[in-house]
């Protein structure tokens, strides 16, 4: 019994995102994102965008690239370099809108829309100036008396966060879109799937159903076809963040970005040299050309 | 070598943090940072043998890791982990190990003040910030749900203030608006810095200090504290590491010294 045949391209995956839509980006900072789809999507017209993410430099890097009208994350971070300068910049020329809830608020969001209810209540975000800066949150009054006879508990009452697309990377899938994570964190990557309208993933190696996963590690098998619309192979897909136990970090490139982010001609330049070209390919070439000349100049 | 040399500052402050986990038990420890780090383990290892640690990522572990380090590895493409796992608590899991309340997290802050409000977030007026920090993270939710310290490794008048830009992790201020229900698993226990140990163990929950570290004047700390902070009239000084800290310190935690590059030995 076969599973039904999702294969897309990366390209007809970027298509598949509309100027104006709420995307969902899966990962953790600089951890197993969905950058071959997001350097995908640089290569489009498309602009307005809402993105959901626990963002790192696929925020950054749609920020940079002029795509995107408001952010909705719980940070926006490279982990081993905390800060993300693109998104620094954008914050600070005000040139996006922020929704910078608690990272908690984020999953309940995410839950909500998975779960098709509109809110989920939460303790998270009381009293800190989330509720102050971001008047689109509200609270919500328990129907249930408090503890001990007391009024009933006042709560955070994050909305659903509803997606147009979601965008994910695992390690291994399928052709119908069941995929598995082999590093040590899902994170929130099925609540991504679910809280979309349509989700597209991609992953280090296509493989048949039987090999998803090795040894007994039901676990790891945590996105079902169910939840997926589309689904592309590729290797490196998530450079130059982590796929572990694929491939770590590329530190070094990850410096050279940050560095380039800190001057508009480095940058035209890394954008010029990483970014503007034709397809997932070349970029992967242009990494592999990068590297050997760091190589030959240590 | 251990035992032969004077306690370094690091050393002061490693000390300071694990005291900080003193008392909790059977908790999730789970400080932030270098000396944070440093400090939990070394809690662990001597006067607070139940609590919980983490690998810094997925797991909760046993193993003392030094700081930093990552247990993880590949071996012909499955993962490994070089730690002895307790439990797996990625991050879904750690958001509900949170709300459940049993956690003392030690976070670090750009800014702090004297109502113990914290800011990571950014420095300036949010909406168009004059320097975008790394957001609100977890320090919402963490202050609501459950014991909070914080770790400043270079005091200053600029990082411990009258008045943070923006209210991340929520003071006692915050707290008392919200009333005593809804802020019932809140605290504040503990502000350790490069000069020393603050709380809010004072009538108001105004920042006081608490300890001093040795070699450093209340001068000092009265010019690096952007408020007039509550000091008693007999400041005691924070307590040197014992022989045995010390060696756990230098020999089982933190071979590579990284303590030192946090908190350079004045």
């Amino acid at each position: 019994m076969s599973v039904p045949d999702k294969r897309v391209t990366i390209d007809e995956v970027a298509a598949e995102i509309r100027s104006g839509m709420t995307i969902g980006i899966g990962g953790w900072g600089s951890r197993r994102k969905p950058m071959a789809l997001v350097r995908a999507l640089l290569r489009t017209d498309v602009t307005d965008l809402t993105v959901v993410a626990y963002g790192g430099p696929d925020v950054g890097l749609l920020c940079a690239a002029g795509k995107v009208r408001k952010v909705v994350s719980g940070f926006v971070s490279l982990d081993s370099i905390p800060l993300e300068p693109h998104y620094r910049l954008a914050r600070q020329a005000g040139s996006i809108e922020p929704a910078e809830w608690d990272e908690g608020m984020l999953l309940l969001g995410l839950q909500a829309a998975a779960w098709r209810v509109p809110f989920l209540p939460t303790r998270a975000g009381l009293g800190s100036d989330i509720l102050r800066l971001m008047p689109d949150l509200a609270t919500v009054t328990s129907p249930y008396p408090g503890p001990d006879g007391a009024d009933p508990e006042t709560l955070v009452a994050v909305p659903a966060l509803e997606l147009d697309v979601a965008l994910l990377h695992q390690n291994r899938a399928d052709q119908g879109g069941n995929a598995a994570y082999l590093g040590p964190d899902p994170y929130m990557d099925d609540l991504f799937a679910m809280a979309a309208a349509r989700t597209f993933v991609s992953c280090e190696r296509l493989v048949p159903t039987g090999e998803l996963s090795t040894g007994p590690t039901l676990p790891r098998q945590r996105i079902s076809r169910l939840m997926v619309t589309g689904v592309v192979e590729t290797p490196l897909g998530a450079h130059f963040t982590e796929c572990p136990p694929d491939y770590g970090r590329d530190e070094a490139f990850q410096r050279a970005y940050v560095k380039a982010a800190g001057d508009p001609d480095a940058w035209a330049a890394f954008s010029q040299r990483f970014l503007e070209l034709d397809s997932e390919d070349e970029y992967q070439a242009s990494v592999r050309t990068w590297r050997d000349e760091q190589e030959v100049a240590s | 070598m251990s035992g032969e040399q004077e306690a370094t500052r690091a050393e002061v402050c490693a000390v300071a943090v694990a005291e900080t986990f003193r008392g909790d038990g059977e908790r999730l420890c789970n400080p932030i940072g270098t000396i944070p780090m440093i400090g939990g383990r070394l809690a662990r290892l001597s006067f607070e043998p139940d609590l919980v640690m983490t690998d810094g990522w997925a797991t909760f572990t046993s193993s003392t890791l030094p700081p930093g380090a990552e247990p993880y590895g590949s071996d012909d493409g499955v993962l490994t982990v070089d730690a002895d796992i307790e439990a797996w608590n990625p991050y879904p899991q750690m958001f509900s190990v949170l709300w459940n309340g049993k956690r003392h997290v030690m976070m670090g802050a750009t800014q702090v003040d004297q109502m113990g409000n914290q800011n990571i977030a950014c420095i300036g007026d949010w909406h168009q910030p004059r320097a975008q920090l790394l957001g609100f993270r977890g320090a919402p939710g963490n202050t609501i749900n459950h014991t909070t310290s914080y770790w400043v490794p270079a005091q200053s008048a600029k990082n411990v203030v009258a008045k943070v830009d923006v209210v991340c992790g929520i003071g006692y201020d915050r707290a008392a608006e919200l009333g005593p229900v809804a802020s019932r698993f809140h605290e504040i226990r503990r502000v350790v810095t490069n000069l020393g140990v603050y709380d809010f163990e004072t009538p108001d929950h105004r920042m006081r200090l608490r300890s001093i570290h040795p070699g450093v004047t209340v001068d000092e700390v009265v010019a690096a504290t952007g408020f007039q902070l509550v000091i008693p009239s007999d400041v005691p000084e924070s307590r040197l590491p014992t022989a045995t800290e010390l060696e756990l310190i230098r020999d089982v935690i933190d071979p590579a010294g990284l303590r030192e590059r946090e908190v350079p030995n004045p």
